[in-house]
């Protein structure tokens, strides 16, 4: 293990002689400082920065070996297109209807008690469901709505209603919207709050004592405030959504609807496929559109925490 | 004006406890749902069984080996992850704060850096590493503690740097300095101290990423606990989602605890930014 044990200053000199500040600081990057920081930086190079580049290398070496540019055309081809296109559908509609309920569940905990029971429980149930998703939830929601499910055969015995009188979609794109839905909504109260609490009561006041309606205060006060940080929120669930695997992984068994599982594809049948690479272009690809989202998501960030902070 | 408050805060409790109602039915039907799909007998009866045997450690481990070695594996990685993850990053901000701050934004973007790398991604590249560290280290699940460092780093490093942001680090270590104190005393009983619960709310959040992680170890063909509960799944359904409830009613209880421990002041949350 690259373990470490902050090791005692090299330079520095016997106890209680201390050198004059001034002294230290006027040399601007002490070699030997450097010393305490080499652990961190072995392990980033380590497991971060060169998987990083296997992945982006990979991505442009043929299966020979050599620079090619293949691999990234291949992505070109429908189905993985399809996937990607699909993976972008999933992570948008989502990350949509996650910021909207997720924004109102939020909302209605910010006009309860600050350290009341029901905030408390809201967003310690969020921190739960937003990070302890994947296979449990996969499983969740085949006892809920699988064939025997709990729900499916409530609606079956008790109102005649079967909701797969179309075919089973719970292990497909619309099953996939519904069970990310779940841990999206959570996410959002868990990002969004903060940014509502940053909304002084004050201000409403103000915007009250100076004759402004309900509407108006939302309009003009709340509403450009929070927007900035609301989209930020969106652009997080995005990628989250675009991110997960695990959800999928667990209930889809069979074909390979979005990118996540095209990668899982290429990577446990390389062999099979004779395209070694492949799964690093799309591996790249992804780090792409989610480098893009989170850009766009600190911009965002560092736009509301002007007011919000 | 108060009037108008009044009728307000009644709307308000109206609008909350509508949307608080209705969501709340949302995400408690599925969990509804795990526990009647475990309680399950033949014939629309119900059971205790799974249940019974969920409790019964040796019994379970003798039925499902797999789901034992699991566990077994995940409660290991979580000891070595929360190790690992305190052990590289509080001595290295700390450091950086006193003695390289030009470093501190470098530090800062390779901490956040995970953020924008899948999980899924960081597998693809991760393969060919831990081909070298199953050849030094051995093909044991627990070297998995390495890829989980990284994939804790962000949330990790938010809640330390918090911490530390809330301290005068340089005052304190100078202090201790010049009483004589060496670097790994200034660390271990001046700032670490200082710093509890924003070490603790880390480790938190890193037993319950690595509780619920399932992309790397299924992709490395490690066990863990969530591999193990998908294998179960294909073989146990009953058995499966017990141990999936019980998984996300501990991490429920562990965040409740996290929140209590936190002494009222707000949880550092692992994807927010500020």
């Amino acid at each position: 293990m690259t373990v470490v044990t902050p090791h005692p200053d090299p330079v520095a000199p016997a106890p209680g002689v201390r050198p004059a500040p001034a002294a230290r600081r006027r040399i601007s990057l002490p070699g030997r400082d450097l010393l305490g920081v080499v652990p961190f930086f072995a392990f980033i190079v380590l497991f971060l920065a060169i998987p990083t580049l296997v992945v982006v290398i990979g991505a442009f070496t043929g299966d020979g070996g050599g620079f090619t540019l293949d691999n990234l055309s291949a992505i070109g081809t429908s189905y993985i297109m399809e996937a990607f296109g699909r993976s972008i559908l999933l992570s948008a509609v989502t990350a949509a209807i996650g910021a909207v309920l997720g924004g109102l569940l939020a909302y209605a905990l910010v006009t309860a008690k600050p350290d009341g029971v029901l905030r408390r429980v809201v967003t310690s149930a969020s921190g739960v469901l937003a990070q302890f998703g994947g296979v449990t939830l996969a499983f969740a929601f085949v006892a809920t709505i699988g064939l025997s499910g709990f729900v499916t055969v409530f609606l079956r015995d008790h109102l005649g209603i079967n909701i797969y009188a179309h075919g089973v979609w719970l292990f497909e794109l619309p099953g996939l919207l519904l069970v990310y839905t779940y841990f999206q909504v959570p996410l959002m109260v868990i990002v969004f709050l903060p940014a509502l609490d940053g909304i002084r009561p004050q201000w409403r006041e103000a915007a009250e004592s100076l004759g402004g309606s309900t509407w108006q205060y939302w309009r003009m006060v709340a509403m450009p405030l929070l927007a900035p940080p609301f989209l930020g929120s969106t652009l997080l669930l995005f990628a989250n959504a675009f991110s997960a695997y695990a959800t999928a992984a667990a209930l889809v068994s069979q074909g390979s609807p979005i990118i996540p599982l095209q990668i899982r594809g290429a990577l446990t049948s390389e062999v099979i496929l004779g395209q070694q690479n492949l799964g690093k272009a799309m591996a790249l690809g992804m780090i792409v559109v989610v480098a893009l989202v989170m850009w766009l998501y600190a911009v965002l960030q560092r736009r509301s925490s002007r007011w919000l902070g | 004006m108060a009037g108008v408050t009044r009728r307000r805060a009644r709307r308000q409790r109206a609008f909350r406890w509508t949307i608080v109602t209705l969501l709340g039915i949302f995400f408690l039907l599925p969990l509804v749902a795990m526990l009647e799909f475990t309680t399950r007998g033949p014939n629309g009866t119900y059971t205790l069984e799974t249940w019974k045997l969920l409790v019964d450690w040796g019994q379970l481990g003798e039925t499902y080996p797999d789901l034992a070695t699991g566990v077994v594996n995940s409660f290991g990685l979580v000891l070595l992850t929360v190790a690992l993850t305190l052990l590289l990053l509080v001595p290295t901000v700390v450091w950086v704060r006193l003695r390289l701050p030009r470093l501190r934004r470098l530090v800062e973007f390779l901490c956040l850096l995970p953020l924008t790398i899948p999980a899924i991604v960081l597998v693809v590249g991760l393969a060919p590493v831990y081909a070298w560290v199953t050849y030094f280290l051995g093909g044991s699940a627990l070297t998995l503690t390495f890829a989980y460092t990284i994939l804790v780093l962000p949330y990790a490093y938010r809640s330390i740097d918090a911490g530390l942001s809330a301290i005068d680090v340089r005052t304190l270590a100078e202090a201790s300095r010049s009483l004589g104190a060496s670097w790994a005393t200034v660390i271990w009983r001046v700032v670490l101290p200082n710093i509890r619960s924003a070490v603790l709310s880390a480790a938190f959040l890193t037993v319950a990423l690595v509780l619920g992680e399932f992309t790397i170890a299924s992709l490395l063909n490690r066990s863990n606990l969530q591999v193990a509960i998908n294998l179960l799944g294909k073989s146990s359904a009953t058995m499966s989602v017990a141990v999936s409830l019980t998984a996300l009613v501990l991490a429920f209880v562990l965040l409740m605890l996290l929140s209590l421990v936190g002494g009222g002041r707000r949880r550092t949350s692992p994807k927010e930014t500020r």
